[in-house]
């Protein structure tokens, strides 16, 4: 029931928003929609929070301990950006950089995006995981070129097509994996439910799951930004409306982890071996360091928090490799940088839209000119570094110990990706936040800032009893 | 009939050469159709033999879609477009044929441990499927117009969904239908980007998005 509603809300939304054109209120739709699916959320934490895992629907949506803090976090930064984008498309219209027609296309097309990250998340079935994933990628690619600029549309389309051949990888992992599963067995409808795999996880071949784990790793992983897949990511992120880029990092990045994540528990459970982990140790220290020394060379505000988006999914991919205390970090590394990263970009979008350019050297003074946008950026920009106290810091640094323990080769690395990385976000956004600059305004997007970067640094000192019970339970799962 | 279906995976390997060759558009809209028509024949065979009611719906499926309903969206595109005459591509054909045979003798070598397993199809079909897949992916690396991209996206789905049939029997129904929905929903997406693409002031192609790109 909870399920219907949560999958229910956003398809009506985006099927209204298509339906009603261009409105002015439609903003204000969109968002009530968003808060409506938040509210289902609270639902749907309540009755897990009560009883526990279940499933729903002949077993094809299940909701368990790895997917519920995705859903409500999905929720939460879809709601929040939701609200956000109101007023900064708003001004783009006002400003004259998006006609009514992109507004109506931008507001259903958001609907339809939730809906395919909360029926991939909600799903038992690996293939609709899969179909949801593809249509996450269609659902934003006219988002991307939304300006319809020359930049935009090769953002568009690189994102279009190095998203679809990966997930064209994804599918040929999936139906292995369906063939493996069908082998033990037979083939019959639900040996492609995840559960089901799981049940007989121990038993499936190993030559083909670990054929299949390659192809969903590097399919999904396409989509989470690994390097050397991550090559549509900036221009993506760059080039779409800053809303949007809230949307890919603090949603979709998230998604497509939690996908390879899925597929690494039947791995292990298959090969009894860290082939998985293993592999994953290494894209994802290869993301941290490539991209620490991408955020070096970055000119514009929206590309360096890109780079910073492969670099934080490096980091949780090299948690989740480590396996253990590590899937923990992992998992509250996901939440956390999910929180920091949409707000800086709700921040970065604000400063951008004052300054007409996203050119970190043309942008200067901002704390004069918009004291909250400012420091708000100042502070996500801190967060994202990972200065203590936060739920970011906390999370590098139980990766930092563990790396220590298990993995000491890979301390270096992370040594490098994460002290580069630093160095170069907040030297690049404190040269941005302070300097010369006179007449000051009232920022929107400050309270939706602190409301994220607040949460994020109290995860740091406190973890809620139930989340915590959550990622417990989540980490035993992915070993 | 599993000679049949042999013979026709041995047809869409065939096909997937002869698109990697062929630079002009029309003729790759007809190539592709032809796939379509050939993959939904294998599909209605392997139901045939195994008796699987779904299976029906599915080949009748991809008669439609991928024989029919694609072939005509796509030649209205390239007509609307102006693009079928002039042809790029990065590398000479011969090279790329050569590539092509090398990527079909990995395939088969990487298609060995899941024949050995498959009680449902012969040591070829699975090896022929990802060979199919894999020449899809040349073309499109080898290709700089969007639209031909975009055939070898969809000449890819139809390499995976000869897998899927051919070895598995199939994906279960929802699964099909949602991947279905989504081919069909990506290629609408896709004309009217490339359409906004042509209508743009510059009135850009392909091959000077890519310039476009930054680091």
């Amino acid at each position: 029931m909870e399920i219907g509603f949560i999958l229910g809300v956003p398809l009506l939304g985006g099927i209204t928003l298509a339906m009603l054109g261009q409105k002015a209120w439609a903003s204000a739709l969109n968002s009530l929609f968003s808060f409506l699916l938040l509210a289902a959320t609270a639902f749907l934490v309540l009755r897990f929070v009560k009883h526990g895992p279940f499933s729903a629907f002949g077993e094809q949506f299940f909701i368990d301990s790895l997917n519920i803090f995705l859903i409500a976090l999905t929720s939460l930064v879809a709601f929040t950006t939701s609200l956000f984008s109101g007023t900064y498309m708003r001004r783009e219209k006002e400003e004259g950089r998006l006609t009514p027609g992109s507004l109506h296309l931008y507001h259903s097309m958001f609907q339809i995006f939730v809906l395919t990250m909360v029926l991939a998340l909600s799903s038992n079935n690996l293939g609709i995981l899969w179909v949801s994933m593809e249509a996450a990628t269609l659902s934003t690619v006219l988002l991307v070129s939304l300006y319809r600029t020359k930049a935009g549309f090769g953002a568009a389309w690189n994102y279009f097509i190095l998203c679809s051949v990966g997930i064209s990888q994804a599918l040929f992992g999936t139906i292995l994996l369906y063939f493996s599963a069908a082998q033990v067995a037979g083939p019959d409808e639900h040996a492609i439910l995840w559960t089901h795999l799981e049940s007989i996880k121990d038993s499936l071949p190993p030559s083909v799951v670990s054929l299949a784990f390659i192809f969903l790793l590097v399919g999904y992983g396409a989509k989470a930004g690994l390097v050397p897949l991550h090559n549509w990511l900036p221009d993506a992120h760059a080039e779409g409306p800053t809303p949007v880029s809230a949307l890919l990092s603090g949603l979709l990045l998230n998604v497509a982890l939690y996908a390879i994540l899925r597929v690494k528990i039947l791995v292990d459970g298959a090969l009894h071996s860290n082939f998985a982990g293993n592999l994953m140790m290494a894209f994802g220290l290869l993301s941290v360091v490539v991209a620490a020394f991408f955020l070096l060379r970055q000119k514009s505000l929206k590309r360096l928090f890109a780079y910073s988006s492969i670099e934080h999914v490096g980091l949780m991919t090299f948690a989740f490799g480590l396996g253990g205390v590590g899937s923990m970090a992992g998992l509250l590394h996901m939440t956390t940088h999910t929180l920091a990263k949409s707000a800086a970009f709700f921040a970065a979008g604000e400063v951008i839209q004052k300054a007409h350019t996203q050119t970190m050297g043309d942008i200067r003074g901002v704390i004069r000119q918009i004291p909250g946008a400012g420091w708000g950026l100042m502070f996500a920009g801190l967060l994202l570094a990972g200065i203590p106290p936060s739920g970011i810091f906390l999370s590098e640094f139980m990766m930092l110990g563990l790396s220590v323990r298990q993995a000491v080769w890979t301390l270096p690395f992370m040594l490098v990706g994460l002290g580069v990385g630093f160095a170069a976000i907040v030297w690049k956004i404190q040269e941005m936040v302070f300097g010369e600059a006179k007449a000051t305004s009232v920022s929107f997007s400050a309270p939706l800032v602190w409301i994220h970067l607040v949460l994020a640094i109290l995860l740091g000192f406190y973890i809620p009893p139930y989340l915590l019970h959550w990622y417990r339970e989540a980490a035993k799962l992915l070993g | 009939m599993l000679e049949f279906v042999n013979f026709l995976a041995a047809l869409l390997l065939l096909i997937a050469f002869a698109m990697l060759a062929q630079r002009r558009e029309f003729p790759l809209i007809n190539l592709f159709a032809l796939q379509g028509l050939v993959l939904s024949i294998s599909t209605f065979s392997v139901a045939f033999m195994t008796g699987k009611n779904h299976l029906y719906l599915s080949a009748a499926m991809t008669f439609l879609l991928k024989a029919i309903v694609l072939p005509v969206i796509l030649r209205r595109l390239v007509r609307r477009l102006g693009v079928q005459w002039s042809t790029e591509t990065l590398l000479n054909i011969p090279t790329t044929m050569l590539l092509g045979i090398v990527l079909v003798a990995f395939s088969f070598n990487l298609a060995n441990p899941v024949s050995r397993l498959a009680g449902t199809v012969t040591h070829g079909t699975f090896a022929i499927a990802t060979a199919s897949v894999l020449l899809a992916f040349l073309m499109m690396v080898t290709r700089k117009r969007a639209i031909s991209q975009v055939m070898a996206f969809l000449a890819m789905e139809n390499g995976l969904f000869f897998a899927a049939t051919s070895v598995t029997y199939g994906m279960p129904m929802v699964v099909e239908i949602g991947i279905a929905l989504d081919v069909l929903v990506g290629v609408f997406i896709l004309g009217i980007f490339l359409f906004q693409l042509a209508e743009s002031p510059d009135h850009l192609d392909l091959s000077h998005l890519e310039k476009m790109k930054a680091d």
